[in-house]
């Protein structure tokens, strides 16, 4: 009863207040309210997502000389671009690091997630080591990056380490500047992506579905592939999207890591840019773009995201 | 279905850290009985039920099942099984996956083990269902669905925890009478925790009245609900009135209460002060003040109450049978 009254006695004052403000959104009609309610995020989307992407596919079908470039509509950039051999070796190196780095991101991704959802009792624990995991995070990614150097040296920390232990006689040469920095140093920078969106979904597991599977005579290995993976699976999807479109999208990362040696879709397009070719940047940005998007079209085929937020 | 066997329970004890939650109870759950674990939260009931399950480790004494000691046993090798409080249906499976589910762990082919599936699913009437999901269930075919995924382990005894807490009140009537039913068709134990008296006097053959770990009264629902042993289930029971008489405590159903508006010269034993008057449809309770002895609750059929109304602030005499009266334990 007093909760009906109160609802009653709230909601008179705010009809009054709507009949007599001239401007109140109420009069208009429910269409007109809905679209002026969206017109602020849409023109947000507009100037910085739509118009700079419709931008980008525009320059990429100009042309350009070693000194100029000039408004056209011609295919002569994706004509150069998807003949070049460069293009497929540098689109297959760039899957490649990010399969790899998918892969192992994964495996750490989801040990850690389980360890911390299933393992660790206590939530001040949970949280504490949590923290601990983004400790790393908490500097610039540039840094973390150039950290490794003085590790994976040469003379570096790593290779000494080994010598004097008698690992090895002489300093591996692929530690650094190879195919082995740029991936290690990938899984280092994103395998948090990996680790809180798997580890969100593992806390939202009921523990008696563990419970009824363990009642139900199921191992551990059994639980972990029967109940919990398959649980966990929208968790691991959001997780890939964030780690391939990061890696996808990376070109310092490859540049410093790989000491220049190593190339991925974003460094050409870098090179592009500094070269001032920027139509040819243009056309391997679009490239580059439905690469991904397509990816990431293939992944939510097994994922309904949407339970997910 | 396997054969239903006796499960004892030998001074099994449940400590956590500093606190006891099970303290050395014995028992023995006769075989093909409906036994009701029955007590508020926090008296034991789950953990002892959960103990028996092999979901919570014994601290000390032993569980035996039909001349097996099963006490350290891993739950799907002990031939009990268990009916989670809410289901704890798996979610991402089919109805008949999540039924065929323990069959697939032991490694039985698919089409084995999803006739059998479907054999269950049809004595708990849910053939129909086999494909949906559990999240496209309602409540009691949710509840249905669990039964026969506990039921196909063939399991001797059957652990219910608190089983039909998250239905309403109309299907949860209804369930009851299911679980009854499947129980006796069955034939093997059934084990079920619950705080509610009704559906343990309801359900049971042997109500096991818990309370801090103990075990207060344990006998067929009549006794239980008859002759209560201790002021705690007197009072847990509801429906009884405990009062001193004598300096013992005595308990006295409500309903066994006679209530007059004169003295009569069969002499009254003790005199109240009608506080309220409660309608519950086929009987009236009334809320009585008798003084020294303390509140008093007195039921009264509806056809007795309305051949002679009390009002509230009425003054009334009490009597009752001697043999009504039951001596408590201190």
């Amino acid at each position: 009863m007093t909760d009906q009254t109160q609802s009653i006695s709230s909601v008179a004052p705010a009809a009054k207040a709507r009949a007599k403000s001239p401007f109140s959104l109420s009069r208009l009609p429910d269409a007109v309210t809905g679209w002026l309610l969206s017109l602020p995020l849409a023109l947000v989307l507009f100037f910085f997502l739509v118009l700079p992407i419709a931008m980008i596919v525009v320059v990429s079908f100009w042309g350009a000389t070693e000194f100029s470039i000039y408004p056209a509509f011609q295919f002569d950039n994706y004509e150069f671009l998807l003949t070049s051999p460069v293009t497929y070796q540098v689109f297959f190196n760039t899957v490649k690091y990010a399969l790899i780095t998918w892969a192992i991101t994964l495996v750490i991704g989801f040990t850690v997630a389980y360890f911390l959802a299933f393992h660790v009792r206590t939530l001040t624990w949970q949280i504490i080591l949590f923290l601990l995991c983004t400790i790393p995070f908490w500097t610039s990614n540039i840094i973390r990056m150039i950290s490794w150097i003085p590790f994976l040296g040469r003379n570096g920390i790593a290779n000494s380490t080994l010598i004097s232990m008698g690992v090895i006689d002489e300093p591996l040469e692929w530690l650094l500047f190879s195919d082995f920095s740029v991936i290690l140093a990938f899984v280092h920078l994103y395998t948090l992506f990996m680790v809180v969106p798997i580890f969100n979904t593992m806390m939202r597991i009921d523990r008696s579905l563990i419970e009824a599977a363990y009642d139900n005579g199921a191992s551990g290995l059994q639980t972990l592939t029967n109940v919990i993976i398959p649980l966990t699976k929208p968790g691991i999807m959001i997780g890939s999207i964030f780690v391939v479109t990061l890696v996808m999208g990376d070109f310092i990362t490859v540049r410093f890591m790989s000491g220049s040696q190593k190339a991925n879709v974003g460094r050409l397009i870098s090179n592009d840019i500094a070269l001032l070719q920027y139509p040819s940047a243009a056309a391997t940005a679009v490239i580059l773009l439905i690469t991904v998007l397509l990816v990431i079209s293939i992944l939510l085929r097994y994922v309904d995201i949407r339970k997910e937020l | 279905m396997a054969k239903s066997l006796d499960l004892e329970l030998a001074a099994t004890t449940k400590i956590y850290g500093e606190t006891i939650a099970v303290d050395a109870i014995n028992h023995k759950f006769a075989a093909g009985t409906y036994s009701c674990l029955l007590g508020p939260s926090g008296c034991g009931k789950s953990s002892t039920l959960r103990m028996i399950a092999g979901h919570e480790s014994v601290s000390t004494g032993d569980i035996v099942l039909g001349g097996t000691n099963i006490t350290d046993l891993p739950p799907a090798r002990r031939g009990t099984a268990m009916m989670f409080q809410n289901y704890a249906l798996f979610p991402h499976l089919s109805v008949v996956d999540n039924v065929a589910f323990s069959q697939k762990m032991k490694g039985v082919e698919k089409p084995v083990r999803l006739k059998k599936a479907r054999q269950l699913l049809e004595l708990v009437d849910m053939a129909a269902y086999a494909e949906r999901l559990p999240a496209q269930l309602s409540g009691g075919q949710q509840q249905r669905v669990a039964l026969a995924r506990a039921l196909i382990t063939e399991p001797s005894v059957l652990l219910l925890d608190e089983p039909l807490s998250a239905l309403d009140p109309f299907l949860r009537i209804k369930m009851r009478l299911e679980l009854k039913k499947l129980q006796r068709e069955l034939g093997i134990s059934f084990i079920h925790v619950t705080h509610s008296q009704d559906e343990a006097l309801a359900l049971a053959d042997d109500i096991i009245v818990m309370n801090g770990g103990r075990i207060e009264q344990a006998g067929s629902p009549r006794d239980v609900f008859n002759a209560p042993t201790t002021e705690f289930v007197a009072r847990f029971i509801g429906g009884h009135n405990v009062l001193q008489q004598k300096g013992a405590s005595v308990a006295l159903r409500a309903d066994r209460l006679k209530v007059k508006k004169a003295a009569g010269d069969d002499g009254a034993l003790l005199t109240a002060f009608v506080k309220d008057v409660e309608y519950l449809g086929s009987t009236v309770n009334l809320a009585l003040d008798a003084g020294g002895a303390g509140d008093l609750t007195a039921a009264l059929t509806d056809e007795v109450f309305f051949q002679d109304p009390i009002e509230i602030g009425a003054t009334v005499f009490l009597t009752w049978k001697p043999e009504d009266a039951h001596q408590l334990a201190a």
